[in-house]
């Protein structure tokens, strides 16, 4: 996440721009991988942005906006700079996210829908992330984290805080993960 | 070692293996590219995948075969595949895995499937929440395109495919194919009204497929191996293969498992994944994902393909196998499910997008046991109102935890409703003056 300066979005990205619209043969199916790029750029979609990505579109400024408030992913105010989403759905309430983001509400004193104060972190509730297999889980930013329990919880918020990053999100998922001899007969 | 043998989790199951293109190869990957491409001529190739019996793996189950015989033959324009990875069906969580753990494997699907419908561009639209699949992803198909398997003049061959990566952003609708077209164009994820069906009006209306991540990866195995050895997997003639399960909810190893289609509900939960977590009965399951209804203890030695699913009153969707044991609530997880599809709606066609919201609020009134008789009838009928009522099949799914909870458990529901009455929560004024 970048201050925004004075270049225009389409100056700053203008290699990766070219890049997607290369991709299709519609321009307007670029918009959700350019909106994509403005929110890495600036954590959240501002008004101007979506102005520059109509223009370079070939939209008007409500295509750009229904499109953007009908996808949950873009943030059109900021969001804290580590996005906390627990999933809710039944899979994993089943095994124990509503204890999840009990925790998570008594550590950061926030509720669902807000930020801490500094600014670091945000709690969202949200629907199925299809891990349902490794719940109680959580996304925060761009990485999972699964199977969760206390202990893990507070060494993910002590590792964010610290280092901005955890070794405790997950790799290439599978599950179960391969062993040499299965034990089932 | 597993008990059935594995065909799409073959590889990944090897320690080690890590999906690279090395690693891929040295199982004999894109061995089936090489002996189609210009080889088998594509009519051939769509015949066997119809003869392979080989029926979509993400929710609807529709031969793909057929599927693909719907393409316009003397169309000389272009055509497009569209690897449907938005994986968002709750208690379905393996296109995950097969994209995360093997991905070349759905590569090689995919361009043979492009091979067999004449199609030069695909887009695999992946969910927007899994950044690390669409990464990897995006990483082998620049290994396949370096090796010459993607691009242009595949092999030599003078046939062209490019494969590009399309992340979703977070909505469950775009699952369904027409809504995930309308979402690849740029446009909000409404589902389009059937006819014109995608094989002669899709991707920008042109004819179009759209496939699974589970259905293209079995297709290197079909070509392989042969239609008939994959025809005679499973629970012929009409759910032939394998298919992976994913096991969720109260079991003691819930996980992705592999198995032929027609092993039992039993098999699944007992010898896979390992039995109950607390080894308390099972309650009841959903076996194909939140859009299938609830069964019941009495439906464990049903077979898990097409046919005895929906026999058994519910229908194999997904794949997803969610258990949950003796204890839980009915009317709490009908509402869990309900939230979602409420979240989830739309808001396309009316009776999906009002009445989602009625039924989450109905539900809740009820399990605060504020509830009244009346509600259940209020259910039903709302159920009734929306089932059958929309463009897409977002409808029919919506209504199935409470219909399927409501026929089986509705004894949950009363009991709910009558400590309600005992309480004295409820005081409700007549109508009308007296």
């Amino acid at each position: 996440m970048t201050e925004r300066d004075n270049v225009t979005f389409s100056e700053k990205y203008k290699h990766e721009i070219a890049d997607i619209l290369s991709r299709y043969p519609v321009k307007r199916s670029a918009l959700i991988p350019l909106l994509y790029v403005a929110q890495r750029d600036q954590g959240y979609v501002t008004e101007s942005t979506m102005q520059e990505i109509a223009h370079l579109l070939k939209l008007t400024p409500p295509q750009v906006y229904e499109t953007v408030t009908f996808y949950t992913m873009f943030n059109l105010k900021p969001v804290g700079k580590f996005h906390i989403q627990v999933c809710k759905s039944l899979m994993c309430a089943l095994v124990g996210s509503d204890t999840v983001v009990e925790w998570i509400k008594a550590k950061l004193g926030i509720s669902s829908g807000e930020s801490t104060s500094d600014g670091l972190f945000s709690l969202s509730l949200v629907e199925c992330l299809a891990a349902c297999g490794t719940g109680p889980m959580m996304q925060i930013n761009d990485d999972y984290y699964e199977q969760l329990t206390e202990d893990k919880l507070d060494r993910i918020l002590a590792d964010l805080r610290s280092t901005g990053t955890s070794p405790l999100k997950s790799g290439p998922f599978m599950w179960p993960e391969p062993v040499a001899v299965n034990g089932e007969s | 070692m597993p008990k059935h043998e594995l065909i799409l989790l073959k590889n990944m199951m090897q320690p080690g293996y890590t999906g690279s293109l090395k690693d891929y190869e040295k199982t004999g990957g894109y061995q089936a590219l090489r002996n189609t491409l210009g080889k088998i001529a594509p009519p051939d190739v769509t015949a066997m995948v119809r003869n392979s019996g080989l029926r979509g793996r993400g929710g609807a189950g529709f031969p793909t075969g057929v599927k693909w015989g719907f393409l316009p033959k003397d169309y000389q324009g272009p055509r497009y595949l569209c690897c449907n990875a938005d994986e968002s069906e709750p208690g379905t969580f393996k296109d995950r895995q097969l994209m995360e753990r093997d991905p070349h494997q759905v590569l090689e699907g995919i361009v043979l499937a492009c091979y067999a419908i004449g199609a030069e561009t695909a887009y695999i639209y992946i969910r927007g929440e899994m950044v690390l699949g669409s990464k990897i992803l995006e990483q082998a198909i620049g290994e396949a395109r370096a090796a010459g398997y993607i691009g242009k003049n595949i092999l030599g061959t003078g046939i062209n495919v490019d494969v590009w990566v399309h992340r979703g952003a977070g909505a469950y609708i775009c699952g369904e194919e027409t809504a995930l077209l309308e979402s690849l164009e740029g446009k909000r994820g409404l589902p389009r009204i059937k006819p014109p069906f995608p094989a002669t009006h899709g991707l920008y209306n042109k004819p179009t497929v759209v496939n699974n991540v589970e259905t293209l990866a079995n297709l290197p195995h079909i070509i392989n191996r042969g239609a008939d050895w994959f025809a005679a997997i499973g629970s012929p003639p009409k759910s032939t293969g394998t298919r992976v399960f994913c096991v969720s909810g109260h079991v003691k190893r819930p996980g992705n498992y592999e198995v032929p289609m027609g092993v039992t509900v039993r098999e699944l939960v007992y010898e896979h994944a390992g039995g109950m977590r607390s080894d308390k009965p099972i309650k009841a399951f959903i076996p194909g994902g939140a859009s299938a209804p609830f069964l019941t203890p009495t439906h464990l030695d049903v077979k898990l393909d097409f046919e005895h699913v929906a026999a058994a009153g519910s229908m194999l969707g997904s794949g997803g196998v969610t258990v949950m044991e003796e204890g839980t609530s009915m009317v709490w997880a009908a509402l869990r499910l309900m939230e979602f599809f409420y979240h989830e709606s739309c808001g396309k066609c009316t009776p999906c997008r009002e009445g989602s919201s009625w039924l989450v609020q109905t539900l809740r009134r009820i399990l605060a046991k504020r509830g009244r008789m009346e509600d259940l009838e209020t259910l039903s009928d709302l159920c009734k109102n929306i089932a059958g009522r929309t463009v897409c099949a977002f409808g029919d799914a919506e209504v199935a935890p409470i219909q399927s909870t409501l026929h089986h458990w509705r004894q949950e529901y009363v009991d709910l409703i009558n400590e309600a009455e005992a309480a004295n929560l409820i005081r409700l004024e007549p109508v009308g003056r007296p």
